[in-house]
């Protein structure tokens, strides 16, 4: 929430012409109850969230093992190890790879489950139901009914595929499939919540728009689209993407109950290896660099986005 | 004569909620006709027929001469200017007046972003659109303002730029759904004025729909009265105020509303109203019930009570500058009379005090119990008065 200060403090420290005196007491009373109000959200901030922070980049340079009573001053260190380690690499590439296919095909979708549920007036809120329930559930109990689903053998993925025909690859296990099987579980997640906002968004649109629309001769669907929808929805899409991309950043449970980064590293994703290193290799230091790396990377775009976007996108 | 736009029993159900019910109406090409009722009469969903954007149940629509009810609104040769102006929010001035243009003139291909600019002839054409937009946006005084969105423009330019994109294309049939209640009562004089004057240019039909009797009345050449998804009367805006059909047509229209009085025949020639009795000839048989329609100025000053004049005790006194208007209580009447008086009538009525009027007879509009209006034989008048906006 946007708060003007400036004019805040100007008509707080105003010259006010019944006196001055009784004009600072009520000023000094009321910054009393602002910081009172705001207080407890300011501490909760700062231990959750600020401290934390400050915290992994401190650890991030030094050699801490987790439980150790003992730390001393690396300096760069652990970032050029890290950046060295043909593991983190990979997981980089990975991570990357997911988010290019998670955020394009889940807005897509989304938007055309959307525009599909908002056309037909008939079930909407079964339709709107059946593509929120994933979003809802649980996504670790989610996982391993996936994982029963692609069973190599026994899993109907695979029992339909060969009583077709066709090849039944062992999704899970195999190198070329398992980042493509866990982006679609991503996508199956993160449905829902787009779709969610993309409804909303519809409904903001002014019906008068379209019919305006429709007597200058927008009528056809992409015209539609392209003159009205897509254009109106600007801002419910800059959040879509910008929430649907930094959650695909942060995939971490499919991957831990799945594969845990196997086949041979295919599926390592940022958070998976910021896990192990810290808490399965309790190598704290080095995990904080990661930490740190991911951090970056996530607020670099997220400004990115909100910059590119902003200009780009309509606020009416 | 020809026909710009003409509905043929045109009837309209939302679900169970019937909105039209079997509306016939001839618009001659060129005119300018305004759609009048209450919200909630159809005169919207009649409008939206008329451009295609809803489909009647039952009746046609032809525009020109022309059945239009296969044809989508791009085809129907029509304009609308939405009473939200329904301009494109992120597009400038300049491309919200030329995109009717190029949805009508570039293929879909030339519309591409990037591709089509680089097709033959597309150079051409998107030359001949910007000087049709430069043209009427010039003509509205516009021009100045082609590179702005329209969150950065005022109430009133926005409507000009909703006007100026229905213009643009040059249509055969303008429809306006109550283009000016979105703005102040000064700008809606003004553009007011505007809206009359582009319709005397352009010369084209005009279909306007509002439900503000002034506006009604200065801008039309005929007025269709609706009110429950009917036409009550269609006619020129003077008798629609003078001559109505309709008693709901009476109240609707005129401000301060039409003074309704309940009589009673006596005999042929005699009503008693309101303690007294009027010498006026109904047509109708001894103990028949009959409304009596009495416009504000109907009334004169009488000096006593007598047969012919209804007295009252003063309630309220509205000075108005030019008028003054009396609002009188009399026995047997739920509502107050209001009459016109002069203003400059210093020895006018008091608050409380007793007031006389003397209405006068060939003023009178009579009704029926069923709210036909009566017209005996003799009663024939005309009332020259000048239409006033609402106070």
């Amino acid at each position: 929430m946007a708060v003007d200060f400036a004019s805040w403090r100007r008509s707080e420290t105003a010259p006010c012409p019944s006196g001055g005196a009784q004009a600072r007491k009520q000023a000094l009373a009321e910054a009393l109850a602002a910081g009172l109000l705001a207080g407890p959200a300011v501490l909760l901030l700062l231990a959750l969230f600020l401290l934390p922070v400050l915290a992994v980049f401190v650890i991030a340079v030094t050699d801490w093992q987790f439980g150790a009573r003992s730390l001393s001053f690396v300096g760069l260190k652990n970032f050029a190890e890290l950046f060295a380690d043909p593991v983190f690499r990979r997981s980089l590439v990975n991570t990357v790879l997911y988010v290019c296919i998670v955020v394009p095909a889940t807005v897509g979708l989304g938007l055309l489950i959307a525009l599909l549920i908002e056309s037909g007036p008939r079930l909407r809120a079964f339709y709107r139901a059946i593509h929120f329930l994933p979003y809802m559930a649980t996504l670790a109990a989610m996982a391993i009914a996936w994982e029963a689903l692609l069973h190599p053998t026994i899993g109907i993925v695979n029992q339909t595929l060969a009583s077709l025909g066709l090849p039944t690859p062992n999704w899970l296990r195999d190198e070329n499939t398992v980042l493509p099987v866990l982006a679609v579980i991503g996508i199956w997640q993160g449905l829902g919540f787009a779709m969610v906002l993309f409804l909303a968004g519809l409904k903001a649109i002014p019906v008068d728009l379209y019919d305006a629309a429709e007597v200058d001769g927008a009528d056809a669907t992409l015209d539609r689209l392209r003159v009205v929808t897509l254009p109106m929805l600007g801002p419910v899409m800059m959040f879509v993407v910008i929430v649907t991309a930094l959650r695909a950043f942060e995939v971490f449970d499919t991957v831990k109950i799945l594969t845990q980064g196997g086949p041979a590293k295919a599926s390592e994703v940022l958070l998976h290896t910021l896990y192990v290193e810290s808490f399965e290799f309790l190598r704290t230091g080095y995990g904080a660099a990661v930490t740190v790396v991911f951090l970056f990377i996530v607020v670099a775009l997220t400004l990115l986005q909100a910059r590119i976007l902003d200009r780009r996108v309509h606020y009416s | 004569m020809t026909f710009g736009v003409v509905l043929r029993d045109i009837t309209k159900s939302f679900g169970p909620t019937p909105v039209l019910r079997g509306v016939s109406l001839d618009i001659a090409e060129g005119e300018f006709l305004t759609l009048l009722g209450p919200s909630g009469c159809g005169k919207s969903t009649l409008l939206r027929i008329v451009a295609g954007l809803e489909t009647q149940d039952v009746g046609t629509v032809s525009i020109g001469g022309r059945p239009v009810d296969a044809l989508r609104p791009k085809q129907r040769d029509v304009a609308m200017v939405f009473q939200s102006y329904a301009l494109y929010p992120h597009m400038t001035v300049g491309q919200n007046l030329a995109l009717p243009l190029r949805m009508r003139r570039l293929s879909k291909l030339q519309r591409l972003p990037l591709l089509g600019r680089v097709l033959p002839g597309t150079r051409a054409l998107a030359g001949t659109i910007a000087r049709d937009v430069a043209q009427t946006a010039a003509a509205l005084e516009i021009d100045h303002l082609l590179e702005r969105k329209p969150g950065q423009l005022s109430g009133g330019q926005r409507q000009r730029v909703a006007v100026g994109r229905a213009m643009v294309r040059q249509p055969e049939v303008f429809l306006m759904d109550e283009p000016l209640s979105n703005l102040d009562a000064k700008l809606r004089v003004a553009m007011r004025a505007e809206i009359k004057d582009l319709h005397r240019r352009l010369g084209v039909t005009f279909v306007y729909v509002t439900h503000d009797q002034a506006e009604a009345m200065t801008l039309s050449d005929r007025v269709a009265v609706m009110l429950e998804g009917e036409l009550l009367q269609v006619a020129r805006p003077r008798d629609i105020y003078a001559d109505p059909e309709d008693r709901r047509v009476a109240e609707f229209v005129g401000s301060p509303k039409i003074n309704l009085i309940e009589g009673r025949v006596r005999e042929a020639g005699a009503v008693d109203v309101a303690g007294t009795t009027f010498h006026l000839d109904t047509g109708l048989g001894r103990g028949k019930a009959v409304t009596l329609g009495l416009r504000p100025e109907a009334f004169g000053a009488a000096e006593r009570a007598g047969p012919g004049v209804i007295t009252g005790a003063v309630r309220l006194l509205e000075h108005l500058g030019s008028d003054l208007y009396a609002h009188v209580d009399v026995p047997g009447q739920q509502a107050p009379l209001i009459a016109r008086l002069p203003a400059e009538d210093d020895a006018g009525p008091a608050n409380g005090g007793t007031l006389h009027l003397r209405p006068r007879l060939d003023h009178v509009l009579l009704f029926a119990p069923d709210g036909r209006r009566l017209r005996p034989a003799q009663a024939r008048r005309i009332m020259p008065l000048p239409l006033r906006e609402p106070a």
